[in-house]
Parts: C-alpha cells; sequence; structure tokens
C-alpha cells in the first residue's frame, strides 16, 4: 500500500539501546508538521466489504493535485471497530481534539470531504454520526456510545497508525517495550511480570500465560519453540484478523520479547488460509522488524538471536487447537493428541514449546510497558485486563469492541450494541464459538469473565459474541452448530467422531417434527459422554450448544417434539403461512407462484391457502410484495 | 507441464518433509489445484509415501484435486452468516448452476467454495468473488453478481470480477 507525503526513507537500521529508539521515534514525529492533517481509511474487513479501498484510492488522487507545501498524511488504517457504520474515514489535524469522524462514507463523498474539512477545515454535517437516543451528531469518536465504555488494550494502535509502516508503530511508541526488555530486565523479570498482570489466554483455554511462560522456560531441551495461534477459526470471530492486519507489529513485539523470557530461537505464525491478507501484512511487518533488527541474529546488538516464519493453515478448524496445530507445523496431518504430556515440555518437534493466542501476544507490550500491576487492576478477581469481542449477529452496533473484563452482557449489548436489531425482542447470545453456549436473557447481567461465562455453561472463547433475537430457531442453531463441528471433527478419538453425528441425527429429526417422546434424554447423555470422553477440547466442548439450548430452552425442543411446532417459525413445516385479509389486495402473485396450486381467490379480493393442500414451501411469503403472507 | 517445478518448489524448503503443507501449498498456487502426476513427483523428490501426501491433501479442506473453474466463488457460511440467511444464497446459487458447495460448474465458469468464516461477520452475508468482498447479501443480489461473471467470460474478459456495489 502507498503513502504520500512523508518521507518514508528514515529507517535506521539496527536500534541498540532506548535511546536511538527514541531519537528515531521523534525524528519520525518531527516529519509530521504540526499542520499535518492526517485522513485515516478504514480498511478492516467490514469497510473493505463496503469499497473503503476504493475510497483511499481515492484520496490519494486528490492529494497528489496538491501545491508540495501542503502535507497529507493518508493512511489506510486497521479496523475501527464500528464496521456497521463503514466505510469510516476520519480526518485529524495533529491535535486530538481536532479529530472529525465520518461514517458511510461513499465514493462521491470524497471530494467534498477533501475540499471542506482536509483543507477548509469545516464539517461535512450530514456524513456524522447521530446518536439515536438523542438526535444530535457527534464529531469526534469518543462522543459515540459505541466508543465510550470500551477500553483499549490490545486494539490501541489499531485504526490509528497504518499497519504496513514500522514507522508508524514505532511513532506511537511500538517496540519500547521490547528494548525495555533487553536492555533493562532478564528473563526472569519479564515472566514475572506477565505473571503479576495475571493475564490469562485470550484464545479461549484461559490458561494463565505467565505460568506456560515459566513451565517452558523451566523445561528441559536444545531448542525452544514460541507460537503464535492466528488459526482462528470460530464462525463469527474476527479479532486475531482485525490485529493481524491492523496492527501486526505488535504481535511480533510481544513474541521476540517472550521468546527472549523463555529463550526460543524460532517462532512461528500460523494463520488460517481464509487470511491472504494478514499473511500479507504479517510478512511485510516481519521483513521491516528484520531490517530495523527487532528480529533475527543479535537481536539489538545482543546474543539474543530469533526469528519469526510464517505458516499458512490448511483450512482445518481442529488446528486451532494447540496440539493439533503443531501436528500441521510439522506436516502432518492436524490430529490433536493427549494433553496428559504438556506442550511446554514437548511440543513441537518434541522440543519445549509455547503457544499463544494472536491477542494474548498483542496484551505483551503493554504489560511490559505499564508494568503487571497496572494490567491486573482492570477486570475482575479471576479474569484480568480487557477482552476484544466480535458483537455480530442481529444486533444494531455490529463490530469490535475491546472491553474490560467485568462488564456485564447487558452493558455490551444494549449500551455498545445499541441493542437488538429492528427492535425484535432478544433471545439469546451465542459466545465461545461453535463450543460455546447460547446464554438467555435472564443471564444477561452477568459480568464478563472466563470463569463466569463456563459457569453458564458457555464459555469465553476467543471472543465471538452472536446476538440472536426471537427469529432465531435455537434448536435449529444447535443443528448448525452440530453440523459445523462433525465435518470438523478430525475423526481420531471414537466419541467425537461417532457421537457429533449420532446427535445432528436426532436434531434433524426433531426440527422435522419426527421427535420421539426421550430424544431430549438421549441427546443429554451422548452430549455428557461427548464432554468426558473426547480428545480434546473440540469433542469434549460440541456438545454445549444443544446442552445449553435444552438447559435453557427446553420448551422450544418439545414444542417441536411433542406439537410438531416451531415457535421461532423457521423450521420448514412446523409451522403455516395464512394470509392476512386486510394486508392482501388480491393482485394474484401470489395464487400464480404456488407450485401446488393450493391458493384461490379472485382477483382485488383477499385470497386465501388451503391448508390441506399446503406444502409450506414459502414461495408465497418471498413473492408478496404487500408482507400480507403471515408465518403462524 | 512445467518440468522441474517440484523440485524448485522442494528445494524452496530445503528438502524438509515437514514442510509438506507448505509444498502442496505452493503446487495448488501453481496449478490451482494438485494434479496426481505432480504428487507423484513429489512422492519420489521426498522419497515418501504417496499415500502420506493424499493423508493429508485429503484432511485439510483447502485443497483442491480437480482442476478449478475460471473464477473463484466463496460464500461464508459461518455463523452470522447463516443466521442472516447464507444457506438460502447457497441453496439458490446450487440450484440455478446445478452444483454442489465444492463443485464447478460444468463449462467451468466457477467453483463455489463454503467456508466456515471469512471474517467479515459485520457485512454478513458475505460473498468474495476473486479476492474480492461482497457484503450483505441476498440470494438475489448474489446470483446478480455470479451472472455478470457470465457476462465478462462472453465479452472474453474472463479473469476479471465486476464492481457492483
Amino acid at each position: 500500500m502507498k503513502r504520500t507525503n512523508i518521507d518514508e526513507s528514515i529507517l535506521s537500521p539496527h536500534i541498540s539501546s532506548p535511546a536511538e529508539l527514541e531519537v528515531l521515534s521523534e525524528k519520525i514525529r518531527k516529519l509530521k508538521a504540526p499542520s499535518t492533517k492526517t485522513v485515516r481509511v478504514c480498511g478492516g474487513p467490514g469497510c473493505t466489504a463496503k469499497g473503503s479501498l476504493e475510497i483511499y484510492a481515492l484520496f490519494i488522487k486528490a492529494a497528489e493535485k496538491l501545491p508540495e507545501d501542503i502535507k497529507i498524511d493518508n493512511k489506510c488504517v486497521g479496523c475501527h471497530g464500528l464496521c456497521e457504520r463503514g466505510p469510516i474515514v476520519i480526518i485529524g489535524s495533529g491535535d486530538a481534539n481536532g479529530e472529525i469522524f465520518y461514517q458511510q462514507v461513499e465514493e462521491p463523498d470524497v471530494a467534498e470531504i477533501f475540499r471542506e474539512t482536509v483543507l477548509g477545515g469545516r464539517i461535512v454535517e450530514r456524513l456524522l454520526y447521530e446518536d439515536s437516543t438523542t438526535g444530535k451528531k457527534v464529531k469526534s469518536s469518543e462522543e459515540i456510545p459505541f466508543y465510550k465504555t470500551q477500553e483499549r488494550i490490545a486494539l490501541t494502535q489499531n485504526g490509528i497508525i497504518d499497519p504496513t509502516s514500522i514507522n508508524d508503530y514505532i511513532a506511537v511508541g511500538g517496540y519500547s517495550a521490547l528494548v525495555k526488555a533487553l536492555t533493562t530486565m532478564n528473563p526472569e523479570d519479564i515472566i514475572d511480570e506477565v505473571i503479576k498482570s495475571e493475564l490469562r489466554g485470550r484464545g479461549g483455554g484461559g490458561f494463565p500465560t505467565g505460568r506456560k511462560w515459566r513451565s517452558c522456560r523451566d523445561a528441559e531441551g536444545d531448542q525452544k519453540y514460541v507460537i503464535c495461534n492466528g488459526d482462528e477459526g470460530d464462525p463469527g470471530a474476527f479479532m486475531d484478523r482485525a490485529v493481524m492486519e491492523g496492527n501486526p507489529h505488535s504481535i511480533i513485539e510481544g513474541m521476540v520479547i517472550g521468546a527472549y523470557a523463555i529463550g526460543a530461537s524460532q517462532g512461528f505464525i500460523y494463520v488460517r488460509n481464509e487470511y491472504p491478507l494478514s499473511v500479507e501484512r504479517l510478512g511485510a511487518a516481519i521483513e521491516q522488524a528484520r531490517e530495523t533488527g527487532f528480529l533475527g541474529r543479535n537481536i539489538m546488538e545482543s546474543s539474543f538471536s530469533f526469528d519469526i516464519r510464517i505458516n499458512r493453515g490448511g483450512g482445518a478448524f481442529v488446528c486451532g487447537e494447540s496440539t493439533a496445530l503443531m501436528a500441521s507445523l510439522e506436516g502432518r496431518v492436524g490430529e490433536p493428541r493427549a494433553k496428559y504430556v504438556h506442550t511446554v515440555e514437548h511440543g513441537l518437534h518434541d522440543q519445549p514449546t509455547n503457544l499463544n493466542n494472536v491477542e494474548t501476544w498483542a496484551n505483551i507490550p503493554s504489560i511490559i510497558n505499564k508494568g503487571g500491576e497496572w494490567f491486573s487492576s482492570i477486570g475482575t478477581e479471576g479474569s484480568k485486563g480487557t477482552k476484544v469481542f466480535c458483537l455480530v449477529g442481529k444486533i444494531k452496533n455490529t463490530g469490535l469492541v475491546e472491553i474490560p473484563m467485568g462488564m456485564t452482557l447487558r452493558q455490551i449489548i444494549y449500551d455498545i450494541g445499541g441493542g437488538v436489531k429492528n427492535d425484535k425482542a432478544f433471545k439469546a447470545v451465542q459466545t465461545g464459538g461453535p463450543s460455546g453456549g447460547c446464554i438467555p436473557e435472564q443471564f444477561l447481567d452477568t459480568p464478563v469473565g472466563f470463569d463466569e461465562l463456563t459457569r453458564l455453561g458457555s464459555m469465553m472463547g476467543s471472543g465471538g459474541m452472536i446476538v440472536m433475537d426471537e427469529d432465531t430457531c435455537m434448536v435449529n442453531i444447535a443443528k448448525y452448530f452440530l453440523n459445523f463441528l462433525k465435518g470438523e471433527s478430525c475423526g481420531k478419538c471414537t466419541p467425537c467422531r461417532e457421537g457429533i453425528p449420532q446427535m445432528l441425527h436426532i436434531l434433524e429429526r426433531i426440527t422435522k417434527g419426527e421427535g420421539e417422546d426421550d430424544d431430549l434424554e438421549k441427546l443429554e447423555v451422548l452430549g455428557t459422554l461427548l464432554s468426558e470422553a473426547s480428545l480434546c477440547a473440540l469433542g469434549k466442548t460440541a456438545a454445549n450448544p444443544v446442552l445449553s439450548t435444552i438447559k435453557y430452552f427446553r420448551k422450544e425442543y418439545e414444542e417441536h417434539i411433542y406439537h410438531q411446532r416451531c415457535p421461532a417459525k423457521e423450521c420448514r413445516g412446523l409451522f403455516f403461512y395464512e394470509i392476512l385479509p386486510e394486508a392482501c389486495k388480491g393482485c394474484g402473485i401470489c395464487l400464480k407462484n404456488c407450485p401446488v396450486d393450493a391458493i384461490s381467490g379472485e382477483k382485488k379480493e383477499p385470497h386465501l391457502i388451503d391448508q390441506e393442500i399446503c406444502t409450506k414451501c414459502g414461495i408465497c411469503f418471498e413473492k408478496c410484495p404487500f408482507g400480507a403472507i403471515e408465518k403462524v | 507441464m512445467k518440468e522441474g517445478i517440484i523440485k524448485e518448489i522442494v528445494n524452496r524448503y530445503n528438502n524438509d518433509d515437514g514442510m509438506l503443507i507448505p509444498m502442496l501449498q505452493d503446487i495448488q498456487a501453481e496449478y490451482g489445484y494438485l494434479p496426481p502426476e505432480q504428487l507423484r513427483v513429489l512422492s519420489k523428490t521426498l522419497d515418501i509415501p504417496l499415500m502420506r501426501i493424499y493423508s493429508i491433501s485429503t484432511f485439510y479442506a483447502s485443497f483442491r484435486h480437480a482442476p478449478k473453474g475460471q473464477h473463484d466463488i466463496t460464500l461464508c457460511m459461518g455463523t452470522v452468516c447463516y443466521l442472516k440467511g447464507s444457506k438460502q444464497i447457497s441453496d439458490m446459487i446450487c440450484e440455478e448452476y446445478n452444483i454442489e458447495p465444492g463443485n464447478t460448474t460444468s463449462d467451468r465458469l466457477f467453483t463455489l467454495n463454503a467456508v466456515n468464516c471469512v471474517g467479515a461477520c459485520a457485512v454478513a452475508p458475505v460473498m468474495i468473488v476473486d479476492r474480492k468482498y461482497y457484503g450483505n447479501m441476498t440470494p438475489e443480489s448474489a446470483l446478480e453478481i455470479i451472472h455478470k461473471l457470465n457476462l465478462t467470460i462472453e465479452a472474453g474478459d474472463a479473469g476479471k470480477s465486476q464492481k457492483s456495489q
């Protein structure tokens, strides 16, 4: 990605002391005169899908036509979070309060923004965010409710820096934690600091990171490895993608610090196959870090050498499991192995290996800079710091949020997320990916934390938070997750390989109205068996979506089984279609389209569906231009 | 068929059979799929059983064993996309072109891949055509985009996708 105007050729290779880094950081900042305007176009996946890259290109083109003395810093930045209102463009002018947040920007708006705001310093009112409760237009992101209660650590620089430029990262204090660690701390100090922070693994397991590091440091082995797990397989989750694409250097910095503390000389970043841009960004960042002397032989002219290689995943969900991931790195099929042999002692190539998730690594630089105590002052008793969530599904403000642990689900969904879309009734929030559970309304005041969510029969997982409304059938959603897991089970252990298809078979019957009296009992027995007898976390947690929905939405299952009815009106055949006489205009479209001639009626008179003939195919419902057909 | 390409790829990874997955990814990048004859060459070059290569190439969902179509259509079937109707989109495309997810149309116009999640949940349902993302799809708008692919091919302009938003 090309940038304009700001000189990029100022890399001073091989930083070897804190002073040198400070000098460079100062130099980069000085290059930007206080009058320099910055144009930050969001290049996150949501905004990109809405055409933000084209908008970015237009800003570059506009800046090219300016006289030389006007400097504009155009950046394509990582995800801003409020994907719902994308594409997002932020115009900054040196000082913090001069920041203007534009949302839902389209290509024709660029010329106006450029003329009015960038050059003229005036605001384009209609592109500002409007607070839906007060009806007031707000200028900066801090005034938007979505951002107000968030607290950013892992995402601090996301959306501010250009992810393709190490200079941008250094200018905001990047790599200062690495320099501090290498020049003023010994490995034990670093591990102590991480233990003090009480940081727990952000990939879902929630294992204390510092303890993992210590075990790996203490383990015997000639060669030790660190791995970054970027195999973000949970559908409905894109936090790690946002960090890998929005701030790749933060991950690299965390990994180098970790490798130094543990005594590892080789690192791996395992990135999902579906994220080609992440691979590209990380690859470029690794290259820049090598040039600056933060990676490679004798880092910062010390005796410590460490390098990172990127591996692309092969498209297997199970490879998010640590032992399966390591098998994949060794060029084998991604089958997990029993965990009684710890990977910190016998991991990749049978050597001590420390694996952490993307977000965990991205938290490390802040912990080193600000101290473990600072980090542990945020959050709850058992869960410290912040967590990034993807707030998606049937919610008003979809997007990426980072909140302090301990905030309640209700605050996240209503205060930040703005509540359920189209003002439908809230039904459940699904956390933890396919192996998580569905949490109903009565538990919305639960504070978010590892243990709290597990107690509800769900889990933290990597941070997907999918909101479901009254139109979502819980039996059908459980079926969806099992179908997903059936396809992703590696097949190594029998409970998972055979148990999931059995449970899926039962659920399929239920959603067709062919449920049997003891189905719920069978599902519970099978689910318990799976969780007790499976080899890895995929199988152990596979029954969660079923067990949690049976626990909280038992009535809905019973309606399907005993009355052949789907209360959410989603399972075909388990509800009827009826024509609302007062809304029907008698246009005859439904009558013409009905494949079984179940609809009758005179032109301009309300029509009628003969329920005896109707096959409940739903074509009339989709075709009716007046919304006169109702599901009952 | 290019001679020596397998040798070059194997050399890229210092003959290390632990790097089998990246090697297969490189072969796929070269041909668009894994041609059986090239896999036999790979097995000989690395001196490992062909069965081991197949056990890997059939385990990981991203490897293909049949040639691809001219265009790549990836439909996200992640939870959010599913909630918002990606199944209906998939059904509609499959019905219109008489294919199954994972298949290529008989005229090799496109390959339809159904994947678990592309990480763009905020604009679900998502369809990716030749690396370009299209958000908030409906069965109708998805088909409209695919129909345009038809036209570009007929105009002799294969490989380029049309921007529609």
